[in-house]
C-alpha cells in the first residue's frame, strides 16, 4: 500500500513527492553531518599529519606524513597487543552477556509474576546504574582491603588489578551486569511477542518442548537476536569508561589497554593527537568491516531493512 | 464419535496434568533461582547505598558488614559540601534533558522518513545510520575538541549537548524504525481521506501513537548523555562551573587513595535520577523493546 501511495503521487507530483522524506531528514542529516560526519573526515586528515602539542599551539606549521602514522603503529608491537586483546576481550564480553541475557530471558517465561518482577527490577537497577558509578562499586566489592567478594571467598588482600587477566576478568564481569539486561529485556519481549496460539498449536500437534524451541521460537527470535547481537558487539568493541576507570586508565603499564583507551591515551596524555587518530581510523575500519558481514548476512537471508 | 473427542480431550488433560506435576519442582527451582539471581544483580547497588551511609570507620574496615547499626550522612554532606555540587548536578540534568527532548524529535521524524516513504538511496541511508553507531565516540573527542573551539563553546553546556545530539541519533532513528512501522498503513489512508494534512497527521495522530517508543529510545539518549565524563573532561577545562556530576565523583575517587565514602555517596546520588527515568518508563520500554525488533 505505501509503495502503492507513492507511486500514484509521485506520478501527479514528482517533485513535492520526493521532498518529503528529504524534509523529515534534513534535521538528522544535518546534525550527522556537522557533529559526526564532519569530525571522522577531520579525524582522517589528521591521521595523516603529523600533529602534536606543537601544532595545537600554533607554535609549528601541521606537516603532511602520509602514511607514516600508520607505519609506526602497525610496526609498534604494543598496538598488536592491544588490537588482540581488545578482539578477545570484546568477544568474551559478547558471549557472556548473549547467554547470560538469552537464559534469564527463558527463565523470566517460566516464573510467576513475584520473580519476574525481583529479577526484572534488580535487573532495570543495573541497566540504569551509570559507567562510572558501576565501575567504582565494583571496585569496592572488590577492594582487596575493604571489599566484601574477597572476605567471602576467602582471598585475603588478594588485588584483581594487579593481575592481567583478573582485572580483565573483573571488567569484564562489571559490563556484563550492566549490559546483560538489554538483552533479557529484550529477548523476553520478544518471546512475549510470539503469539500464544502458535505455541499451542505446536504442544497440540505434538511437539515436544526442544522442537517448540527449534522450529517455531528459534525462527521467530531470530531478527532479535540478530540485533541484540550487533549492539553488543558494537558496545563491547567500544567499551571506555569501565577500563579507564577500573584500570586507571588502562592497567599496570598499560597491560589493560583497549583500542579506544591506547587511542585516548596516545592522543590526550602523550599528545600523540596525529597516532591517536590513526589508531581511531584502524578501529572504525574493523567495526565497519563487522557490519558489513553482518548486513551480507542479513541480505542473504532475504531480511528487508 | 463424540465419545472419542472426549477420551482425547481427558488424555490430553490428563498428560497435562502429569506434565504439571512434574514441573511443579521444575518452576519452584526457577523461582528459587530467579530470586537469588536477583539478589545477586541488586547486591553491587545494596552495597553502594549501604556504603554510603556507614560512617567512616566501617567502610574502611577489614571486617565489612552487610548491615550497619549506625546509618550516617556523613558521606553525604561531604558531597554537598563539596564546590557547587547542586550546580553539578542541575548541569547534568539540563544537558540530559536537552538531549533526550532535541534528539527524541529529530529521530522521530527521520524514523517516519525512512519507514513510511520509499525513495532513492532509503537503504543506503540506514545502512548509514548502522554505521554511524560503529563510531568510536572516544577518538572523536580529538576533532569535536577542535570544532568546539571553533563555535566558540568550549567550556559552555552546548558542547556536551550538541555532540550527544549526534552521537544518541543513529540508534534512537534505528530503533525507533519498529515503532513507526507498527502504525497501520490503514490508519493514514483514512486520515488524508478524512482531509487531515501531512503535517497534522505526523504530529496529531502519528506522534501520540508512536510515543511510547520515544520514550523507550530516550533511556538510551539519557544514559549516556547522563554518563558522560569524556567530554566533560575534555571540553569543560577552565570554567568549572559547567562541570558535571561525573567529574564531581571523579574528584572523591583518587586511584590511590578513594574516599570511598564520598565516592559511594556521589555515585547513589546519581543513580537515583536515572533508576527514577527508568521505573517511570519500565512498562514502557519492555513493550516498547519487543515492539521494536517484532517488526
Amino acid at each position: 500500500m505505501r509503495v502503492g501511495r507513492g507511486l500514484s503521487r509521485s506520478s501527479s507530483r514528482p517533485l513535492a513527492r520526493s521532498s518529503v522524506p528529504w524534509l523529515y531528514l534534513a534535521p538528522a542529516l544535518v546534525v550527522l553531518g556537522g557533529l559526526l560526519l564532519y569530525p571522522v573526515y577531520q579525524l582522517g586528515l589528521i591521521s595523516f599529519f603529523q600533529y602534536t602539542q606543537a601544532q595545537v599551539s600554533g607554535g609549528q606549521p601541521t606537516t603532511f606524513e602520509g602514511l607514516a602514522n600508520y607505519r609506526e603503529i602497525f610496526s609498534d608491537s604494543q598496538f598488536w597487543q592491544v588490537l588482540l586483546a581488545t578482539v578477545l576481550f570484546a568477544a568474551a564480553c559478547v558471549v557472556s552477556t548473549l547467554s547470560v541475557g538469552c537464559a534469564l530471558a527463558v527463565l523470566l517465561t517460566r516464573v510467576r509474576a513475584l520473580p519476574r518482577l525481583a529479577l526484572m527490577l534488580a535487573a532495570l537497577g543495573a541497566w540504569a546504574t551509570p559507567a562510572v558509578t558501576g565501575s567504582t562499586v565494583w571496585l569496592l566489592l572488590f577492594d582487596p582491603d575493604f571489599g566484601p567478594v574477597n572476605r567471602v571467598l576467602g582471598l585475603g588482600d588478594h588485588s584483581w588489578t594487579y593481575g592481567r587477566l583478573s582485572a580483565f576478568l573483573l571488567v569484564l564481569l562489571e559490563v556484563v551486569w550492566c549490559s546483560f539486561p538489554f538483552v533479557m529485556v529484550t529477548v523476553y519481549a520478544g518471546i512475549r511477542a510470539v503469539p500464544a496460539e502458535v505455541l499451542e498449536a505446536a504442544s497440540l500437534d505434538g511437539a515436544s518442548q526442544l522442537r517448540v524451541w527449534r522450529s517455531v521460537l528459534a525462527p521467530m527470535l531470530r531478527p532479535i537476536l540478530v540485533v541484540v547481537t550487533i549492539q553488543s558487539v558494537i558496545w563491547d568493541f567500544k567499551v571506555f569508561t569501565q577500563i579507564y576507570v577500573m584500570t586507571n586508565g588502562g592497567g599496570i603499564a598499560g597491560q589493560n589497554l583497549t583500542l579506544n583507551v591506547y587511542a585516548y591515551q596516545q592522543a590526550f596524555a602523550s599528545s600523540q593527537y596525529s597516532l591517536g587518530s590513526a589508531i581511531g581510523i584502524v578501529m572504525l575500519l574493523i567495526l565497519l568491516a563487522v557490519t558489513l558481514v553482518y548486513l551480507r548476512l542479513l541480505r542473504r537471508q532475504g531480511e528487508e531493512l | 464419535m463424540s465419545g472419542n473427542v472426549v477420551q482425547r480431550v481427558q488424555r490430553v488433560q490428563g498428560v497435562r496434568g502429569v506434565r504439571r506435576f512434574v514441573r511443579r519442582p521444575w518452576r519452584l527451582a526457577a523461582e528459587v533461582s530467579a530470586l537469588v539471581i536477583a539478589a545477586v544483580v541488586a547486591f553491587p547497588l545494596y552495597w553502594m547505598v549501604l556504603s554510603a551511609f556507614k560512617p567512616a570507620g566501617e567502610i574502611e574496615s577489614s571486617e565489612p558488614r552487610p548491615w550497619t547499626l549506625e546509618p550516617s550522612l556523613d558521606s553525604f554532606r561531604r558531597v554537598f559540601g563539596q564546590q557547587e555540587f547542586g550546580r553539578y548536578f542541575l548541569n547534568s540534568l539540563v544537558v540530559a534533558c536537552s538531549v533526550v527532548v532535541v534528539s527524541a524529535l529529530i529521530a522521530f521524524l527521520a524514523a517516519t522518513a525512512v519507514t513510511r516513504f520509499r525513495f532513492r538511496f532509503r537503504t543506503t541511508l540506514l545502512i548509514m545510520f548502522l554505521v554511524a553507531q560503529m563510531v568510536p565516540v572516544e577518538a572523536l573527542t580529538i576533532p569535536l575538541f577542535f570544532q568546539m573551539r571553533d563555535f566558540g563553546l568550549l567550556n559552555t553546556l552546548g558542547s556536551l549537548i550538541l555532540p550527544h545530539i549526534a552521537f544518541s541519533l543513529p540508534f534512537a532513528i534505528w530503533m525507533l524504525r519498529g515503532f513507526v512501522k507498527a502504525v497501520p498503513e490503514a490508519l493514514e489512508e483514512a486520515a488524508y481521506i478524512d482531509g487531515a494534512s501531512r503535517s497534522r497527521f505526523l504530529w496529531q495522530i502519528l506522534f501520540p501513537l508512536v510515543f511510547p517508543g520515544l520514550v523507550a529510545t530516550s533511556v538510551f539518549s539519557f544514559i549516556s548523555a547522563w554518563n558522560d565524563f569524556l567530554f566533560a573532561k575534555s571540553f569543560i577545562i577552565s570554567d568549572t562551573s559547567q562541570s558535571t556530576l561525573p567529574m564531581a565523583l571523579l574528584v572523591f575517587y583518587k586511584p590511590d587513595d578513594p574516599d570511598w565514602g564520598g565516592v559511594m555517596a556521589a555515585s547513589t546520588v546519581m543513580t537515583i535520577p536515572v533508576l527514577v527515568f527508568f521505573v517511570l518508563v519500565q512498562r514502557r520500554l519492555v513493550s516498547g523493546l519487543g515492539g521494536a525488533v517484532k517488526d
